[in-house]
């Protein structure tokens, strides 16, 4: 588009698509987004609770880092966002919009949630816990295949396949919960063994989260190698440029998509292990938390590089993490995070338009 | 009888707040922007009309309902069409992508309703359950002769006036798209972008058009939600995932919105199928409410298979478009 | 300045990133002549005319029109200015009519009134000798149809100055001449032409002058009347090119290609190819020729394995007299690779299919090689040893080897394609439109691959448009219409008009 903006009939707003951009420059753009939606941020804050924002700041450093307790909760979500972002970068490399990882991670909670209920005072640890890690996957995987295989025999539109499954894994839980509830008619599940632990995610590295710290790096090293340096890897980006370039590779398209998605839903499933058996050793609708929503942004902004994943989690934690606790503090409900993290969203969505393209202001010259 | 007639009339009150948020959306896609945030904005729009209607009747001795209505109307769309500029700034103007700005924009969308919704009383200094009664039973307000009809008055006119707003949108823009010269610029817009340009059709306004206007419609729903079927109350995340169910419409409506009419009926009777199915345990009944997602499966899952052009989606839905990149 | 000049370029420059595409251009038209923008492929001809009609904005330089200097934004400024350009590529919506493609971004009554608009048409269509119907569907229109849709759609909007960028290409001769006289009858009317072509025979048919571009910069501009193929082609080139290709008689022919009733349907369902039976041999080349979408790329994709095969067989004989036989109808793409038959295919869609845009040149390589490595994981240095020799051997013009192909000119990418083709030492190469895109110089380069390719015992089909270079390429020509075999000829006795003749041969069976 060669005309942006014509103010008066004089002024040509031009933009173009730049050719390369050093990373300095593109980091730079970056930065400033950040510090622009801080600032927005502050004053939506200050505007609602009529707060000094640097004593509003200084509360949500507080909130994320302020205390040991703290920075592992801070540490456990950023995992947990890294790892359901690094199980959807296989799919979105393909093209394939996964938007299902919210019913990916609930099948993956439930899965966990079963064992632990049915099978976790029973089993030594490390073999439930090898369990709850590998059946939660399936479960996940499971989740993952369906849409894929419509995908692949009746190119059914995967976007809209996917969040229509996270609403039936939702409706799952809802029928588990009055299976499990307890106490009874709390309609809750409650703290799962709360005396026995079992089936809980022991203490490694002097924290209960240093388990999934563990995993979630394994997790994210082997896909990095897998979408790097394997031969899937290579198929699935290949299908995603064009499945008509695919088949001249001789590449089974369809069973690159079934596969991808496999590993993608177990990625997820496991990421409900996490939350499940690693973290809140119970499960509900609002296990996933709309977390598989958030880390498809985090996988897309990132460009699917796990370092700039792990940075745009964490930053996007720790403001969560933060608001949390300014919510708290003045008395807010709890969903102020949710508009920190969608007004960050949006100009780190948008800054990315300035790395991309460079604008320059022509005169109109006189007729 | 009285059953069926109830099951109906609470179908239809299922219904119509889908039936907002499918019109909408169906505009908006018409433009080729598959817009996610609409759930999103639903919230916005529902808690709006609520904030306003709720600092009017607090303000005044006496509130008139009509003025009330008028407030939280205008409050709705207000705020509706900034939830859609949010999408259009960042995906026409910034060319992001579609679908990760529309899921930011649900995010916080709900967020931005349960926040305001949560703590609007304590915000005003008050406690517990807020309640809008007054603006409320304008929006509650029925046809007073034909209401008191035999079952016809039952089932036709025992609405408030958004639910035959509804219908009539539907069909005007149903109308709109083909009979119109602004709707076949429309519809070239979402098929093809490029050719729409190169006819001299201005891409980006009709995209910031349908997409805002779309917006406005969905945001209606979410008034609807609270103001009719809430009468006036907030519930948090009480509207669920009924915009999900809206986006679902669409395919189900086959991008028309006449169809989305009839569509959001069967969406408003599944959702609610479960109370009158007789025997049925909590457990069941939970199972029973996957029935609209499983319908909107099958659909797609149809639609796919099926390759009548004129039934697909818009060609060009989800991508962005750039006059230089071709 | 001239009253009769209805545009003036004066100028013009424009640049893709590092790439000018048009380096001071001037150019005038003016009224009631048809002007020939003539160049080769990359010269900038339709990037210059874009500027014209709106969709491309240039960076330096002015446009008059009627003696008035303009600023061109976009379409709508064009159209507003009187220029209807006809793309190459058509801009029609495929599930509106052609009425109301015809009507697209008009103004008007906010009211449609279809009938009236489809009477308006009739009108126009009957006068000038148009066949169309106003309310049927674009996507069940063939490809000459489309095309009449566009110009009327132009016609419609009383378009003062038409600019249609190689709109024989995808006419049959016949067609040609009927579009040459609604041509002739509107410049006899007023109206102002720009045809742009690298056809010289319908240069100096159609136009009144001709300007001449080469490698985005102006040469010149002459009257036809003074011009003859040789001039025009010095103008073109910049020097003087020996137009002949080196073909060798064939050697050691057997046969190695054989289809036997073939029958395909496309995706939509249409039966594009229809009992379809030839031979193509070893030390051989087999042109491919017919109007654009008769059939060509289906038929090289079911031989590649990238078809859905309704009927017929498609045997590869491995050793002459037949005793090895492999039935490729029944193989996919990644069978006939799996078997170890050496088949390259170039396909006319080259980043759609065949390339990567995204990737390297190097991960491009891998496309043919990387089930070969053992293990899990791709190895890269045999790729990488591929890719620099390409490079080297081709002459491809590339930063470095990391650069996305997709970034790469149109030239270059078919190099990169066709050097990785060529490195399996096929023996069965299948090209679609080799030199599309290239200059003369690549042209040639490639032919002369060909040929070497078919020295070493290939069996080469090569799918083309200029049936001059089919002519003196090939050893047989195979002529597709309307989706059948209209004939086959042996290219050293073969003319134009024969193969053009055959080419609409099977129109009528169609």
């Amino acid at each position: 588009m060669s005309k942006q903006n014509k103010t008066s009939g004089r002024t040509v707003i031009h933009m173009e698509k730049r050719n390369s951009i050093s990373r300095s420059k593109a980091w730079a753009i970056r930065l400033t987004a950040v510090l622009l939606s801080l600032i927005v941020c502050a004053i939506v804050i200050v505007a609602i609770t009529k707060q000094n924002p640097l004593q509003v700041y200084a509360g949500i450093i507080q909130g994320a880092v302020g205390s040991k307790r703290r920075i592992w909760v801070t540490v456990r979500e950023t995992v947990v966002l890294l790892v359901i972002a690094v199980g959807l970068v296989p799919a979105f490399r393909m093209r394939f919009w996964n938007i299902g990882a919210e019913g990916q991670i609930l099948m993956g909670g439930a899965a966990s949630a079963a064992l632990m209920i049915y099978l976790g005072n029973t089993l030594p640890l490390p073999v439930a816990l090898l369990l709850i890690i590998v059946v939660s996957a399936i479960a996940g995987m499971l989740w993952g295949i369906i849409p894929a295989f419509f995908k692949a025999y009746f190119n059914t539109n995967e976007t809209l396949f996917t969040l229509m499954m996270n609403y039936v894994a939702t409706q799952i839980i809802n029928f588990l919960i009055c299976i499990w509830e307890n106490p009874k008619g709390s309609n809750t599940v409650g703290v799962i063994n709360s005396k026995t632990k079992g089936g809980w995610f022991p203490r490694v590295f002097g924290s209960e989260y240093g388990l999934s710290v563990l995993i979630v790096l394994v997790v994210t090293i082997l896909i990095t190698l897998y979408m790097n340096y394997s031969k899937h890897g290579y198929e699935l980006a290949v299908v995603g440029e064009s499945t008509d370039t695919a088949r001249y590779a001789g590449i089974n398209v369809k069973n690159v998509i079934i596969r991808t998605m496999c590993l993608s839903g177990a990625v997820c499933g496991l990421a409900g292990a996490l939350i499940v058996s690693g973290a809140s050793h119970t499960i509900s609708t609002s296990t996933a938390g709309g977390r598989g929503f958030t880390a498809i942004i985090v996988a897309w902004m990132s460009k699917f590089n796990p370092a700039a994943m792990l940075i745009v989690s964490l930053f996007l934690v720790f403001m969560q993490q933060g608001s949390i606790q300014i919510a708290t503090q003045f008395g807010l409900n709890e969903n102020a995070s949710d508009i920190i993290t969608g007004i960050l969203l949006f100009f780190l969505i948008g800054c990315e338009f300035f790395v991309n393209y460079k604008l320059s202001v022509y005169r109109e010259k006189e007729a | 009888m009285a059953v069926l007639i109830t099951f109906i009339q609470r179908s239809i009150g299922q219904g119509i707040a889908i039936l907002f948020g499918a019109t909408g959306e169906i505009m908006t896609e018409k433009s080729g922007n598959l817009n996610l945030g609409i759930p999103g904005i639903m919230y916005m729009g529902g808690v709006a009309g609520l904030l306003g209607a709720f600092f009017y009747e607090n303000g005044n001795e006496s509130p008139s309902p009509l003025v009330g209505m008028l407030i939280s109307i205008i409050c709705c769309l207000l705020c509706s069409l900034l939830g859609g500029l949010i999408y259009t700034f960042l995906t026409v103007t910034l060319r992001a992508n579609q679908n990760v700005v529309g899921l930011a924009l649900t995010t916080f969308g709900t967020g931005f309703g349960n926040f305001f919704g949560g703590s609007i009383s304590k915000m005003a200094g008050g406690v517990g359950q807020i309640s809008v009664k007054t603006t409320a039973s304008a929006f509650r307000a029925k046809i007073p002769g034909l209401f008191g009809l035999p079952v016809i008055g039952q089932l036709l006119f025992s609405y408030g006036f958004l639910t035959y707003l509804a219908i009539i949108l539907a069909i005007v823009c149903t109308y709109f798209l083909k009979r119109t010269r602004a709707g076949l610029h429309l519809i070239a817009v979402g098929e093809s972008p490029a050719t729409a340009d190169s006819a001299g059709i201005n891409v980006p306004k009709y995209k910031y058009t349908a997409t805002l206007v779309g917006s406005m419609i969905a945001g209606l729903g979410g008034l609807y939600f609270v103001m009719e079927y809430l009468a006036g109350t907030w519930s948090n995340n009480g509207f669920g995932d009924r915009g999900w169910l809206a986006v679902a419409l669409v395919i189900l409506a086959l991008w028309n919105p006449s169809n989305a009419i009839w569509g959001s009926l069967v969406f408003g009777a599944l959702y609610i199928i479960y109370i009158y199915i007789p025997g049925l345990s909590r457990a069941q009944q939970e199972l029973c409410k996957m029935l609209p997602y499983l319908v909107t499966l099958i659909v797609l899952v149809i639609t796919s298979r099926r390759n009548k052009p004129e039934n697909q989606p818009p060609a060009s839905l989800g991508l962005s478009y750039f006059r230089e990149e071709r | 300045m001239s009253e009769t000049n209805v545009i003036e370029l004066k100028n013009v420059t424009k640049r893709f990133g590092d790439v000018v595409a048009n380096d001071n251009v001037n150019l005038t038209l003016r009224k009631g002549e048809i002007l020939s923008i003539l160049g080769e492929n990359g010269s900038g001809k339709t990037t210059l005319m874009n500027m014209l009609s709106g969709i491309y904005f240039p960076d330096e330089g002015t446009i008059k029109v009627n003696g008035k200097e303009v600023l061109i934004q976009s379409p709508k400024d064009a159209f507003d200015l009187g220029i209807g350009m006809i793309h190459q590529h058509f801009k029609l919506i495929n599930i509106l009519t052609a009425a109301e493609n015809i009507i697209l971004g008009l103004h008007g009554s906010a009211r449609l009134n279809m009938k009236e608009v489809e009477k308006k048409i009739n009108e126009l269509t009957s006068r000038y000798g148009f066949d169309l119907n106003p309310s049927q569907k674009i996507y069940s229109m063939s490809v000459s149809q489309k095309q009449t849709v566009e110009i009327v759609k132009v016609l419609y909007r009383g378009a003062e100055i038409l600019i249609l960028d190689e709109p024989t290409a995808v006419l049959t001769p016949q067609e040609t001449d009927k579009l040459f006289d609604v041509l002739r009858s509107m410049r006899d009317n007023g109206k102002s032409i720009i045809i742009i072509t690298h056809k010289l025979n319908e240069v100096l048919e159609i136009s009144d002058r001709v300007s001449v571009l080469r490698k985005g910069k102006y040469i010149g501009t002459v009257n036809t009347c003074d011009a003859t193929q040789e001039s025009l082609t010095e103008m073109m080139v910049g020097e003087k090119v020996s137009l002949d290709i080196d073909r060798s008689k064939p050697e050691n022919v057997e046969r190695r290609i054989e289809v036997r009733g073939l029958n395909v349907r496309n995706n939509e369902g249409y039966h594009v190819l229809k009992d379809i039976s030839f031979t193509a041999n070893a030390g051989e080349i087999l042109g491919i020729a017919g109007i654009s979408g008769n059939g060509q790329k289906e038929l090289l994709e079911a031989i590649g394995g990238l078809q859905h095969i309704e009927s017929g067989e498609i045997l590869y004989y491995t050793k002459h007299d037949g005793n090895v036989i492999e039935k490729l109808h029944k193989m996919e793409a990644g069978d006939i690779f799996d078997l170890g038959i050496r088949l390259s295919f170039v396909p006319e869609d080259r980043l759609g299919m065949g390339l990567v845009g995204s990737m390297d040149i190097t991960d491009n390589m891998m496309i043919r090689s990387y089930k070969k490595s053992s293990g899990i994981f791709t190895d890269r240095k045999a790729p990488h040893q591929l890719a620099s020799d390409v490079v080297d051997k081709l002459e491809v013009v590339t930063p470095s080897l990391e650069t996305p192909v997709r970034r790469l000119s149109g030239g270059n990418v078919q190099k990169v394609l066709v050097g990785r083709e060529i490195a399996s030492a096929p023996r069965v190469l299948m090209v679609a439109y080799p030199v599309r895109g290239l200059d003369i110089n690549s042209s040639y380069a490639i032919y002369n691959l060909l040929n070497e390719q078919k020295r070493a015992g290939a069996c080469v089909m090569c799918v083309g448009e200029d049936l001059d270079v089919l002519l003196s390429l090939c050893d047989r020509i195979l002529v597709l219409a309307g989706g059948r075999v209209s004939g086959i000829v042996n290219a050293r006795e073969s003319t134009k008009e024969e193969l053009g003749l055959l080419m609409t041969g099977g129109k009528e069976n169609a």
